[in-house]
């Protein structure tokens, strides 16, 4: 099915180098990422999975190679990157909530001052996407009242409050207590289910199993083999593949 | 404790705590506004201390209990002194013996001598106005200098990789460099010298002592405060910053709604900190004539030729201010904790 579907992000030879080309986080990735994938980014600590889908959005700034979002090259000078982090959500290892803001305001304070959503507007859209992941009671909260899977759950949903096209995952269970990840994939299989559009680094491989359209192993900052999550854990063809689904599953 | 909803009502006990600690409160004011009737200051102050020793808990308890420590200290001052001059018609024998001893005694001859003949006391007060004139204002333009030196500072070290070079950035490498120089000039000198090259080099045309002082005293403080508030931007994680950035908030704006407030949280007792600080500091202004707490208890001594007195008095206030505002400082700090972050 992906394969007919539009192109929106497209990632050529990308390159980032550390200390003057002494550590090479990514080495040359290249790959397409369309419209409703799931694609899953599995690899080794230091991989460079991080590196990767930070640069997506910028928060790294590559070294080489060329990054397209919609055709359109996010590192020329007239791109302006603001407005193009608005249309790709991040969902960060340490959710990263604003602590001094109540739930309600960590959702509408984007909306509000970058898309000029008014108050009762944004706060009815937060207000239903709370809805959507059970935590509507939990709105006039402060983060720190909250346990880390609410956190995530609310992290996923300031991200969406924006309308994004893409949903960058960087580890989102990486940090919970065993008994909280669950609920956290269930808000991302819902998400994929409803046809958005996702880049999920994680080692939740039953998440990647079970809701990935396409999973990337990644090793010393290239792409080692990429392919449907069958052929991924059923028929791996790399022998660095085999060894780390061995360490893992 | 996070899954529990918010407690709908506070349970009896919890009700009737707050109660105590609101009547705890308004015992400990009442207690220092009646401390000059000697009786009835004494009594609530009693009543708030009885109150407190049962039930210590909450902000507002703890605030009354120190008024009312405050209201007791101000009943004994304000008793002994009405029972040495209050006019009375017919005063009782032992009280007229008491007050003819204590009129000759060389305590009250000292006393009288140093802050009532004359109107001393004006040199004192006076003086203390002054003292509070320069803190108050030398704080907001240290405040001032500091947050923008803090941000020229904090943003060069964020924003140099991210800029393509150009006008921009020179023009930020220059402000990030002058406030280098300031920081290091400033930090690295004695404020009496930084005040003195003020008053007869920079402004040695104008008389105006005060400005003189506040300019020299904020500029000063703004260095200390630059680097308070560029520890406090430092101290917050770099996760708010980049989660900022991916929402599409653009650099200023990051700055503005998510890192400034919560360094600003994080940094407000040291800032208090640094207006106590100057409260001290500011008794080297003597050094150019102006007559603040400090030069005013130092002209009665050059008139009495007594200089325990009038010193002594001085060190009191200043020992009194600073306790009081580290107290406020030390509820806001308990304050900023509890709530949430
Ligand atoms: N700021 C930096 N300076 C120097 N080296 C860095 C920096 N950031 C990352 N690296 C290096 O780049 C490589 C890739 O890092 P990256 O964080 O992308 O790995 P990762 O696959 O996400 O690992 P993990 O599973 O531990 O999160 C690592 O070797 C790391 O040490
Ligand atoms: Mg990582």
């Amino acid at each position: 099915m992906s394969a007919d579907n539009k192109v929106i992000i497209s990632v050529k030879d990308l390159k980032k180098f550390y200390n003057d080309g002494e550590v090479k986080a990514l080495d040359g990735v290249t790959t397409d990422i369309r419209k409703g994938e799931v694609v899953v980014v599995i690899g080794p600590s230091g991989s460079g999975k991080s590196t990767f889908l930070r640069s997506l959005n910028l928060l790294e700034r590559p070294t080489g190679g060329s990054i397209t979002f919609e055709g359109n090259d996010i590192m020329a000078p007239s791109t302006d990157i603001n407005k193009l982090r608005q249309k790709m959500g991040m969902v960060f290892q340490h959710f990263n909530l604003f602590p001094h803001l109540t739930i309600l305001r960590n959702m509408t304070i984007a909306p509000m001052k970058l898309n000029g959503l008014s108050k009762e507007d944004a706060e009815k859209k937060a207000l239903s996407l709370l809805e959507r992941v059970g935590l509507a009671d939990r709105a006039k909260a402060y983060p720190s009242q909250l346990s880390g899977g609410q956190k995530q759950r609310i992290a996923i949903v300031r991200a969406l409050a924006m309308d994004p096209e893409v949903m960058l995952f960087d580890e989102p269970t990486s940090a919970l207590d065993p008994e909280m990840v669950g609920e956290v994939l269930d808000v991302m299989k819902n998400l994929a289910k409803a046809g958005m559009t996702m880049v999920c680094v994680t080692h939740e491989m039953g998440f990647a199993r079970e809701v990935g359209t396409r999973v990337i192993f990644m090793d010393c900052g290239r792409i080692i083999e990429e392919n449907t999550p069958d052929q991924i854990f059923t028929n791996p063809q790399n022998e660095r593949l085999k060894s780390f689904l061995q360490k893992v599953l | 404790m996070s899954e529990q909803n918010k407690l709908p009502a506070p349970e009896p006990a919890l009700l009737n705590k707050t109660k105590k600690s609101n009547l705890i409160l308004v015992f400990g004011i009442l207690s220092v506004l009646f401390s000059i009737i000697p009786l009835a200051g004494i009594v609530f102050a009693v009543l708030a201390i009885c109150l407190f020793v049962k039930n210590r808990s909450g902000m507002k308890a703890e605030i009354g209990k120190t008024l009312a420590m405050i209201g007791i200290v101000i009943s004994i001052i304000a008793s002994a002194v009405e029972l040495l001059f209050f006019p009375l018609n017919n005063p009782p024998s032992w009280l007229s013996a008491i007050r003819s001893d204590f009129l000759v005694s060389s305590f009250w001859i000292d006393f009288e001598n140093n802050f009532i003949s004359e109107k001393r006391y004006m040199y004192i007060l006076k003086g203390l106005g002054v003292t509070f004139e320069v803190t108050f204002f030398a704080v907001l333009l240290g405040i001032a200098l500091g947050v923008v030196v803090a941000l020229v500072r904090s943003s060069y070290d964020t924003l140099k990789e991210e800029m393509r070079g150009g006008f921009g950035k020179g023009l930020l490498w220059f402000f990030n460099k002058l406030c280098g120089v300031y920081l290091t000039v400033i930090r690295g000198t004695p404020v009496v010298v930084q005040l003195m090259i003020i008053y007869f080099v920079i402004f040695a045309s104008s008389n105006n002592k005060i400005l003189v002082a506040v300019l020299a005293f904020g500029i000063n403080s703004g260095a200390y405060v630059a680097e308070i508030i560029r520890g406090g931007i430092m101290s917050i994680d770099k996760g708010q910053f980049e989660a900022g950035r991916s929402l599409g908030f653009g650099y200023v704006r990051t700055m503005a709604f998510i890192i400034i407030p919560q360094a600003f949280k994080a940094v407000l007792p040291a800032l208090a900190n640094e207006f106590i600080v100057l409260i001290k500091e500011t008794s080297v202004s003597g050094y150019v004539g102006l007559q603040e707490l400090t030069k005013g208890g130092d002209i009665i001594r050059s008139r009495t030729y007594s200089a325990f007195m009038p010193l002594i008095a001085v060190a009191i206030i200043y020992l009194v201010i600073v306790m009081f505002f580290s107290w406020l400082v030390s509820l806001l700090e308990r304050r900023l904790k509890n709530s949430e972050r």
